[in-house]
Order: C-alpha cells, then structure tokens, then sequence
C-alpha cells in the first residue's frame, strides 16, 4: 500500500495567503484513516492554521511517534520535511532537532497511548525541558492502531469494545502539562475547528513549550459492542478483510458552542463527553486557578476547553543552554574546530 | 639475610585505600612524578562501585622499556585499608615490600617472613601535626608520597613541582602540601634504610609522549570533529566524556563576541532519550553524540534500528565495562562487541571502531562523525574502562589544520536549486549510499519523509517487497563501501617467517605488544594484527588465510569477536583460537603468553602423541 498523492489542481477562485499559497500548499497525502476519525479533523485545522499564518511550509518539521495519529503528519504540510519515529519517543527527536537548528518552527503529533503511556517520560520532560515546539495529542482514550486496547488517558470506569472495564485512575496531560512548567496549555475538540484552529495559530507563534490536548474521537474503537457490523465482528468473520476497508463509515462528530457554555458531545459508541468552552473573561495568566479551575470541573464531569494557561514571557531550551543565534547546524570548521596549535597547548598541559 | 626484589625502573606499586579518604590525588602524583623523571609509568584504578567505605586500588607500573599494559604481580604494596589488609599482604611478590601504617602496630602473625615490612606511623603523625579530620586525612596521603619518595629514590623536585603546578595561585594550600610531602620524605631518610632494592633513576624514555584519560581525549575527539550536541545520562565509566566534553567546549566553544554557547549538552531522563536527541539532531544537520555503557545499549537499540534503517548519522561512544546486567560495573571488559554491531531487531550491521589507547580514541571520535556523516548511520567508538577511566601514558595528539569535516552527501539549496534530481534513497553513485537534504533547505524541494517503516527510493511510505529488498541490499552495499572507508588494521611483523598469527583490539593492545617479546623469550614467533573496525578490512582476512592458526584476545568470556568474524567473513573456527580473559581486570602480557604458550605446547604435545601413534 502506499499513500496516494493528491492531484495538483488549483480553483481559480482558491484564497491565497499573503506568501500567494493556497491551502493546497499546505496539505499533504490523502489520509488512510477512516473515514471519520476526529484525527482527521485535526490535519485538517493544522492546515488551516499554517495557511492563515502563511508560514513557508518548509520552515516547518514534523515529528510523531507511532499510532493513528502519529500517521497525519503525512496528511498535512507535503513540503515540510516529516519524522516518523519510534512509539512514545518524538519529544527526544524533536528537542534534538530543535537544538540542532533552533530557527524551524517545531510540531510534534502524538497520541494518547504514544505520549501518556510509553512516551510518558520523553512528553513530561521534553515540556519540563521548555523546547520551543507545539506538542499536539490526538487524544481518543484508546489505542487506535493496535484496535482498541485502553490508554492511560481512559477514564476510570469506562468500557471497551470488548466489555472490558477501566479500572486504572486516567492521566490527564493538560494538569500534567501545566505542572511541568508548559508556557501554553490549552485543550480543544477535533470537531470545533473554530476553537481549535486559532488555539493552533497561537501556540505556533508561542516561544516555548506549547501544548494543546485535542479530544478527538475513534470511530473503530468506539462502536457498538453488540454489533454485527462492528469493526470486530466482521474481522471476527472474514479474516482477509482488510480492516479500514470494514469500518463503518461514519461522519467526523463536530460542534460549535459559545464560549462559557458546556456542550455535551456524544461519541460514536453512544458516550458523552461534557466539554466546558472557557468563558472570554476567563484569566489564562494565572498557573495556579487555572489548575483549581481544571480539578474543580473535572470534579463535576467536565472537561475544560479552551487556552487554559498562557506565560506571556517565555523561556526556551535555548535560552537556558545560552546557545548562539545562529542555528548549531549552520557553524563551519572554523567555528568548530580548535586546530593544531590549541592541541599544541593541550599536550604541553598533559606532560 | 631474606632475599629483597631489586629492580631499577622495572617494578610495580600498589596503593591499597580506602575509597573517599583522598588518596586519588596523591597516588596520581605519585605516577606523575615517575613519568617527570622520564621513565614511562602506567597506573590503573581499580575502584568499587561506591562512593565511600569500600576498598579502591591504585596500580603504578614503572617499566623504563615502555610497557603500558598491566604487568600483574606487586613488588611494594602501601597498606592503608585494614579492610583488605590479608588479601594485600598475600599479593605481595615473594621477596616484595610492604608498607604501612603502623600507628597500632600489627601482630607478627600478620606478615610473611619472604616480604620487608617497612611502618611508619603515619596516623600519629598526623594527629600530632593536624587537629582537623580532614585535613589528618589528606596529609595522611601526601606523606606517604614523601616517605615513598626516599624509599623509592624518586625525584623530589618533580614532586614539588607538580604540587606547585596543581595548587597555582592557592598558597596556603601549596605550602602545607609541600609541607606534608617533606615531613614523610624526612621521616623515612631518617628512620629506614633508603632506597630500598626497587629504584628510580633519571631517563629519557619519555619522550613528549603525553598522560591522559581516554574519556576526555575521546571528547577532545568529539569537539575537534564538530560535534555540537552531545546527549547523554550518567552511567559508569562513560559519564566523564560528557563532563570532559562541556569542559572543553566551555574553552573552545563559545562565540567570542557575545560569548554564547556553540554547543548544546543535554542530560537526558535516560538512554532512550539521549539516542533520540542525538538522531534528532543529526537528522537535522548537526553532528551529534552520545557516550554510554552496555546498559545504555541495551537502551538504546530500538533507535540504533531506526538510525540504520532511516539512515541517520549518530556517533555512540561506548565505554564497555562487565556485563551482563550491572555486571562489574567498575571493571573493564570488552563484552558489548555483539551488542553494538548487530544492535536493534531485524537486520543490522553497524560499524564499529576499536581505539588502543587515549590518542586513538581521541582520534577515532574525530573521525567518527565523518562516518558517520558519510555513510549516514550509527558508528559506535568501542572504548573501555581500561582505556576511559585511565590515565594513560600515548604518544601526543595531533591534527592536521588542513582537515575539513566531511559532511558526506547532502543536498543543499543551490544544488536543488540547479535542478539536481532529489530522492532520498537513490543510489545515485552505486556505492549504497544516498543523497539526504537538511530540514528547512528549500520551498519547493528536497523536503521528504523520514520513518521506521519501509519505503521506497523516494522516501514514500511502501509496505512492497521489492522495495524492502531493494533497500536493505543497498545498506548491505554500503557497509561493504564502509569497508574502504574505516581505519586499515595495524601489522606487527616479524622479521622471521611464522605460521602463527594473532589477532586483537582495543585496548588490549599495549599488553599484547609486550606479549610479543615474552613469547618470543619463549622462543615462540608470531604475527600480529590489530583489528581497528568493524566491518573488517580485507587485510582481516587476508591475514587469517596467510596462518596455520590463528589467535584471538579478548576480554570477554564468549569470543565474541570470533563469532564476528566466523559469522561475517565465514571463517573456518578451527583456524581461530579464543585467548580470553574476563574478570574484570585489564588483561596482562603474562597472561597472553601464557595462555598461547600452553596452547601450542598443547598443540605441539597432542601433535607429538598423534605422530607416536597414540
Ligand atoms: C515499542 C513498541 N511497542 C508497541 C508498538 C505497537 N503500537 C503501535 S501504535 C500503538 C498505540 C497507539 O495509540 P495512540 O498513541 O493512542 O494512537 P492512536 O492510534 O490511538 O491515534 C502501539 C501500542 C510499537 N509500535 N512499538
Ligand atoms: S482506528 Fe480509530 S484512531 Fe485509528 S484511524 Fe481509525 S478511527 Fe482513527
């Protein structure tokens, strides 16, 4: 299988950006997701973003770990160079990459079971570190590509597909985020791109460490158990099937809701997620209510959207290392290398 | 009288300490001072994994011909830990010294009567002259040094001057140092009969040879080759590289305008992250390093494979140690050969380089980050304890200004530019080796997709077969371009014909040079090669075919260089005999010998019998 590229044609009537790009510049491969997964909804309000900001896609790298979600960096910006690395370890390629040349503007995509379970440790300490980067999560509480098994983002209580009960606490990585010292926190829908994509502009033109979680439901993963149609029955029937080719399709689950208001979002399980919107006069400058404000709706069952935490003076990787404007990987042998007559020096020290 | 081991320049001294009394200084300047008087020393250390309380050694070679390998065996041992005090006491060579500390002088019961005791009560002394612990703790050591010094006829000008040179512009520090040193020295002269059999004299059998450790020559190599991010965690004995590495990036490394940092060193969370900064940055155009240990390997295999697969440059220093698990933590070995060169699942080769000694490392990391920007892949510096943790008496380094780094085949802007056709895994040159582009290079081109996963020549994303096959024919290609690329192994010729070979690596190196001259004492001739890299050089097998039977050094316990070259060069295992040595301790040209001279003894009794018709 490979991916299919998507045909270069251009509408005459196409808004352009101010570089004379239009969204195509911005996309990539056709997706091989199903057809309604929410991470889909997010590729497409990347898009959005990059083209609104009318950022060369080439200043752009990409970098993912391994699942579902860490596919779509395929599915966007064709003209950035991408990295698709290994499970749960994005965050250490990337702070990498970002010390080599600290002049591309860095995304990271990752999902729930890639940065809360095996890359728990390389998310909290990419974040702690302060890289300046957007770290997204693509956060659907199960594992999407291995079919179905829970993340540690999965609430407590809740049912698998296969009738199994969650009975481990739940990770929530914006608390998580907002304590390691994230300079931008904030939580979105896949399906709200009116939410998400100004969320998205923002983070990217934020200089430090950026994090946004976006709920973004599966449609395999959260089907009717009972079903004879389901994803699982039909492999459980037909062994050659190719499994995306069974997926029910579905629409991608999308909302639009005033800030303030809380918006109940029914999954395509038949579940409910409660999403609470900040309200407009809500403060995100203070770390400390914005946690209280986080417990005290997760206490009611709601989970809070919206740009929760925001450090107007950032700091980054770069400027706690004290590390040269110019990019490490633009510096030449002169640069570089001491010579002969410095090693001179070090070998009279050594007698 | 009992007999008395008299040598001049030709013995061997051991400080038995306790670790954390802050003998470490004064047992190196001990060393020092020999090597000042221009007779060739080599020390080791032999410390547990423990910070305080445990026993530590520190071995001083003295040998005016220059050799640098462990001798094995103890002409003087200085006594100062009670604790080991019956394991001392017994390695001492029969007609050897002992010297302590006899503040509470021991029973008779506690002494051989084939050693020379020689007390002095170093503890009294130092109560009388200090009321503080810990200064009667660090004196306690200097003077030993002193009383060694007269016992011993070694240089006190050399002592002096080296203390001078270690406490510049610290006067009152210089002053007691000295203070103490003299104290000892006049103790002895007055009190024993000095020198005793073993001597010091003046030569000139130094040279301008240098003295250092391998872990900071290895990150001199890797600032003089361009590195710019180092990524690593703490782990022994490889956590002095990245120390060494951000002390001389601090002096060389900073822009002098404004006096920023043109480096970046991380300490990572663990090894999984330190590998994955180190091909993040590499696949982003810096040249970028790690330093680790076996555990670190074991770590870090999963992005060894995505590095070899996704071709991404990346330099690993490993600084071998006992395994498996935590092992001998503290101890050398050579036992991470297999694990690095087929590191990660799936098929993988990596090149490996093996340095003998400080200046090799130093100049193996250099040219380790041109391999591995030329052959876009993980190298791994094969290192050790022996060679990282110790100071090590080699010839000067070097460089040659008009050296520039290689960055291997990357595509820039202006190429694109001119129309140069970009795949990312087109064999453009057939030698196995593609072209890659540096993030950020361009609008329009030249960007592509890195990944674990199959693909075909233009980066694209392909679960086909044949272009899986195509690919991992064209990394087999390459590793054999590597061939011509890595450092040839060194000849030890003779000058007589022989049809017995040995081979070795590393840091076995200067034990076997004088292995060498006792097998031919024994009237035993044989030929030497040194392997420097994995994959082997033709001159490997070449050299192996040129041999009735060959030997192979190692310090590990499953010849794990042989299974290399059994399983890469399909050589015959009959022809390749394992000498190994794997406790821990650096191995010794007494035992080299040993081991091949009963072996051919062995060899010669059997084929004696067989000819007898038995
Ligand atoms: C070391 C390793 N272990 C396990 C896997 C298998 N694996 C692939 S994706 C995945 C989970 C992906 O879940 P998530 O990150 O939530 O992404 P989603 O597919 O739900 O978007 C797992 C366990 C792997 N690729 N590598
Ligand atoms: S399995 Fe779930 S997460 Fe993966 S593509 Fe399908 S819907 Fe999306």
């Amino acid at each position: 299988m490979t991916y299919i590229a998507k045909p270069k044609l251009n509408h005459p009537q196409a808004a352009i950006n101010t570089l004379g790009f239009t969204r195509r510049h911005y996309e990539g491969t056709i997706s091989t997701l199903c057809a309604g997964c929410g991470h889909d909804s997010i590729s497409g309000a990347i898009i959005q973003a990059f083209f609104e900001l009318s950022i060369e896609p080439h200043r752009v790298a990409k970098l993912s770990g391994i699942g579902c979600s860490s596919k779509t960096p395929t599915y966007f910006l064709g003209g950035s160079h991408g990295f698709n690395s290994v499970h749960g370890r994005m965050p250490s390629v990337l702070t990498g990459a970002n010390l080599a040349n600290r002049d591309l503007i860095y995304l990271g995509v990752s999902g729930d079971g890639d940065s809360a379970s095996i890359g728990f440790g390389q998310f909290a300490h990419s974040i702690r570190r302060g890289v300046n980067m957007l770290y997204v999560v693509e956060n659907n509480g199960v594992y999407g590509l291995t079919k179905g098994q829970f993340s540690a983002t999965a609430d407590q209580g809740s049912k698998s597909k296969k009738g199994a009960i969650n009975s481990d606490s739940p990770i929530d990585l914006v608390s998580v985020a907002m304590q390691l010292g994230a300079t931008f926190v904030a939580r979105s829908f896949s399906g709200d791109k009116t939410q998400l994509v100004p969320l998205l502009k923002a983070a990217i033109q934020h200089k430090g460490a950026a994090f946004i979680d976006v709920l973004s439901p599966c449609v395999a993963f959260n089907n009717h158990g009972g079903s004879t149609k389901s994803y699982d029955y039909l492999r459980e029937h037909n062994e050659a099937v190719n499994r995306l080719d069974f997926i029910p399709k579905r629409e991608e689950i999308t909302t639009d809701y005033a800030p303030g208001t809380v918006e109940d979002i029914e999954q395509h399980d038949g579940s409910v997620v409660r999403l609470h919107k900040v309200a407009e006069d809500y403060d995100p400058y203070d770390r400390i209510a914005a946690m209280n404000y986080l417990q005290a709706h997760a206490a009611r069952g709601e989970l809070v959207t919206g740009l929760l935490y925001l450090d107007r003076e950032p700091e980054d990787l770069h400027s706690h290392l004290g590390t040269v404007k110019a990019p490490l990987n633009t510096l030449g042998d002169k640069e570089l290398c001491p010579g002969a007559k410095a090693l001179d020096a070090i070998n009279a020290s050594l007698r | 009288m009992k007999k008395q081991l008299a040598a001049v320049n030709d013995f061997v001294v051991k400080f038995a300490n306790v670790n954390g009394s802050g003998s470490a200084s004064a047992n190196t300047l001990f060393a020092k001072s020999i090597m000042r008087m221009g007779v060739p020393v080599s020390p080791r250390n032999i410390f547990p994994s423990n910070i305080q309380g445990l026993p530590t050694w520190y071995e001083v070679r003295v040998s005016e011909r220059g050799w640098l390998g462990r001798r094995g065996g103890v002409d003087l041992m200085v006594a100062m830990n009670p604790q080991t005090w019956n394991e001392d006491v017994k390695e001492i060579a029969a007609g050897g010294y002992l010297f302590y500390d006899s503040t509470k002088p021991m029973p008779a019961s506690k002494f051989r009567d084939d050693i020379t005791v020689i007390g002095m009560p170093l503890t009294q002394i130092c109560n009388r002259t200090y009321t503080d612990a810990r200064q009667r703790q660090l004196f306690k050591n200097i003077i030993y040094v002193g009383a060694l010094s007269a016992l011993l006829d070694i240089d006190p000008e050399a002592i002096k001057k080296l203390i001078a040179e270690q406490y510049r512009g610290k006067e009152a520090l210089l002053d007691s140092n000295i203070k103490a040193f003299e104290m000892g020295r006049d103790y002895a002269r007055a009190e024993f009969k000095c020198p005793i059999g073993l001597r010091c004299e003046a030569r000139d059998a130094v040279g301008d040879q240098i003295f250092l450790e391998g872990n900071s020559a290895a990150a001199l190599g890797a600032v003089y080759g361009g590195a710019t991010v180092c990524a690593w965690y703490p782990i022994t004995p490889s956590s002095s590289v990245a120390e060494a590495f951000e002390r001389h990036c601090k002096k060389f490394r900073r822009e002098p305008e404004t006096g920023d940092a043109r480096f970046a060193i991380i300490q990572a969370e663990d090894e999984l992250a330190s590998i994955g900064m180190v091909i993040g940055a590499a696949w982003n155009g810096s040249r970028s390093f790690t330093a680790t240990s076996g555990p670190g390997i074991s770590l870090m295999q999963e992005f060894i494979g995505l590095a070899y697969f996704a071709e991404i440059p990346a330099v690993i220093i490993d600084v071998q140690r006992g395994g498996p698990s935590t092992g001998m933590p503290t101890r050398t070995q050579q036992s991470d050969v297999l694990s690095c060169a087929y590191a990660s699942h799936g098929d993988t080769k990596h090149v490996l380089l093996f340095p003998e000694d400080p200046r090799e490392a130093f100049e193996l990391t250099a040219l380790a980050f041109d391999y591995a920007d030329r052959l876009q892949t993980p190298i791994f510096v094969m290192s050790d304890l022996d060679i990282g943790m110790n100071e090590r008496l080699c010839k000067p380094l070097s460089w040659d200004d008009s050296k520039l780094i290689d960055r291997g085949k990357v595509m820039t802007e202006e190429m694109l530019d001119a129309g140069t056709a970009f795949g990312r895994y087109l064999d453009v040159d057939g030698d196995g080796i593609p072209y890659r582009t540096y993030p950020g290079t361009h609008p329009k081109s030249g960007a592509y997709f890195t990944r674990g996963t199959t693909k075909d020549r233009m980066a694209k994303y392909s679960e086909a077969g044949p272009d899986y096959i195509e690919n991992m024919e064209r990394l087999l290609k390459k590793f054999e371009t590597a061939k011509s690329i890595l450092p040839a192994p060194v000849r030890h010729a003779n000058k007589v014909a022989t049809r017995i070979g040995v081979m070795y690596y590393g840091s076995t190196s200067p034990a076997m040079e004088e292995a060498f001259e006792l097998l031919q004492e024994d009237g035993i001739v044989v030929d030497g090669l040194r392997i420097r890299a994995f994959p082997f050089h033709e001159d490997v097998e070449k050299f192996v075919a040129a041999h009735d039977m060959v030997f192979l050094v190692e310090q590990n316990r499953d010849a794990q260089l042989r299974t290399l070259l059994m399983t890469e060069c399909e050589m015959d295992p009959a022809k390749l005999t394992p000498v190994l040595h794997y406790d821990g301790t650096p191995i010794t040209a007494r035992f080299i010998a040993g081991a091949i001279g009963a072996k051919l003894g062995a060899k010669n009794a059997q084929a004696q019998r067989s000819a007898a018709g038995n």
